[in-house]
């Protein structure tokens, strides 16, 4: 083994220092928080050394805030903590559905959904959800913080827009009022412990006659990385809803799509497979925005 | 690299190690520790073999540091028998054959603690749900659920 090291920072300024002075003098920091996919990665074929730079220690990311405006939620909150947290669940049920189906049991009592955003895999559940709640990236920078709309966080397979010395301290969401709801579903072939084959977030509002006046949603591991479709939402926009609104919304997934073949799936099952999780998970973000489950 | 003090508590006991940094939880029970009963499978989270209990929460030893357990409350397989004997759950495993070759039984045992800890009246679907990320490759897992149902009967009458 090589020259590791291992810091847990008191205040976010000792960290960003830690990353900069890291990253002028040319030598690798990397920012822990659950560890359940930097762990793995050192322990496979990425085990250059490095200094490792846990970050639960910070008041900021274990922060967890449900505000009469916006929700924060900080980048070191274990997935199972999130899931107990009832108020939580009913405002952003898509979201926590989403971490929830992280890995198992285990997984869910250290992983975060801040780091399933920075590991930026294409297949990540929780950044289409994150995307379509209106999520934003709050990141610490030596000036700072800056923020950032969550589908302009990932750049590629395995890539984002984190510049040396930043780390991502949370993630906050306007409060959803009423007629407002999200749902995530994804495909894999088992019941349980998978990555996504394709994952698909929607988050809609209605008003009281149950016309749809906004949407969002995204798209997950169809594409390098996580995609919001526009299109697709507004396919829904003015709409009931209804199957055939939801049938749109649906082709304008398969359209915004660009799949790899993989043992996960072919591109061709893919593309046909995110139409129908989006059908389904319009559906049940519209029941959810009516109140009616 | 230099190494890592840590103060930690592990089955009631205060416990002091020298660790890399690089080290896993896991790697420091077994190797430093000499804490063996928590058994390493994959080594990447994936089977549950090495499931502690962080702070009264499931997790897999192997994806934590070891200089994570500072000030920290750890629990692992030697933790759960009491002086008078076995606890309950390792008491129905036995009397219903849940184990074969025995190396997934300390994290299955763990997880369960967990879960009957948080639930004391699983369903059988939420036993399976929560046990998912737990692997035998022996029982066929359905003699591991009734143990559970039986472990989650037994601590009802005591309690």
């Amino acid at each position: 083994m090589g020259e590791f090291a291992y810091v847990a920072p008191a205040t976010v300024a000792d960290t960003v220092a830690v990353l900069e002075e890291h990253a002028s003098a040319g030598k690798r920091a990397q920012v822990l928080a659950g560890g359940t996919d930097l762990l793995v990665q050192l322990r496979g074929s990425d085990n250059e050394p490095r200094t490792i730079v846990d970050i639960k220690q910070l008041d900021e990311t274990n922060r967890l805030d449900i505000g009469a405006d916006e929700i924060f939620i900080g980048a070191a909150i274990a997935s199972a903590v999130l899931y107990e947290n009832e108020e939580l669940k009913a405002l952003l049920p898509g979201l926590l559905e989403s971490s929830d189906l992280i890995g198992s049991t285990q997984i869910q009592g250290r992983c975060t959904i801040g780091g399933n955003l920075c590991n930026s895999s294409p297949a990540a559940d929780t950044t289409p959800a994150i995307i379509v709640d209106s999520g934003v990236c709050v990141i610490a920078t030596n000036s700072g913080t800056r923020e950032l709309p969550a589908e302009d966080f990932c750049t590629g397979v395995g890539t984002n827009v984190l510049a040396p010395g930043e780390f991502l301290l949370g993630l906050k969401f306007p409060r959803p009022g009423a007629g407002t709801s999200d749902a995530y579903l994804r495909f894999i072939p088992r019941t349980e412990m998978d990555i996504a084959v394709v994952g698909v977030a929607v988050n809609v509002t209605l008003d009281d006659t149950g016309t749809c006046t906004a949407a969002r949603v995204a798209i997950g591991a169809v594409a390098p990385t996580p995609l919001m479709v526009p299109a697709a939402a507004d396919a829904l926009i003015g709409t009931q809803v209804d199957d055939d609104a939801l049938a749109a919304a649906g082709v304008r997934c398969t359209e915004a799509s660009s799949p790899i073949s993989d043992k996960r799936g072919t591109a061709e099952y893919r593309r046909k497979v995110v139409a129908v999780l989006c059908r389904r998970a319009g559906a049940i973000a519209r029941d959810r925005a009516m109140g009616v489950s | 690299m230099s190494k890592v003090h840590v103060q930690t508590t592990i089955n009631g006991e205060a416990v002091e190690y020298l660790c890399e940094p690089q080290q896993s939880f896991l790697d420091v029970l077994r190797e430093d520790l000499l804490k063996q009963g928590t058994k390493e499978g994959c080594a990447t989270g994936d089977c549950g073999a090495c499931s502690v209990l962080l702070d009264g929460r499931l997790v897999c030893a192997c994806l934590m540091l070891g200089v994570e357990a500072e000030g920290r409350t750890l629990t692992t397989i030697e933790g759960i028998a009491s002086d008078d004997g076995l606890h309950p759950i390792q008491q129905k495993f036995l009397e219903h054959a849940a184990l074969q070759c025995g190396i997934c039984t300390p994290g299955f045992i763990v997880a369960t603690k967990a879960l009957l800890d948080k639930n004391p009246n699983p369903d059988e679907t939420t036993i399976r749900y929560w046990l998912a990320g737990n692997l035998c490759r022996c029982t066929g897992y359905d003699k591991i659920v009734r143990a559970v149902q039986a472990a989650a009967e037994e601590l009802a009458q005591e309690a």
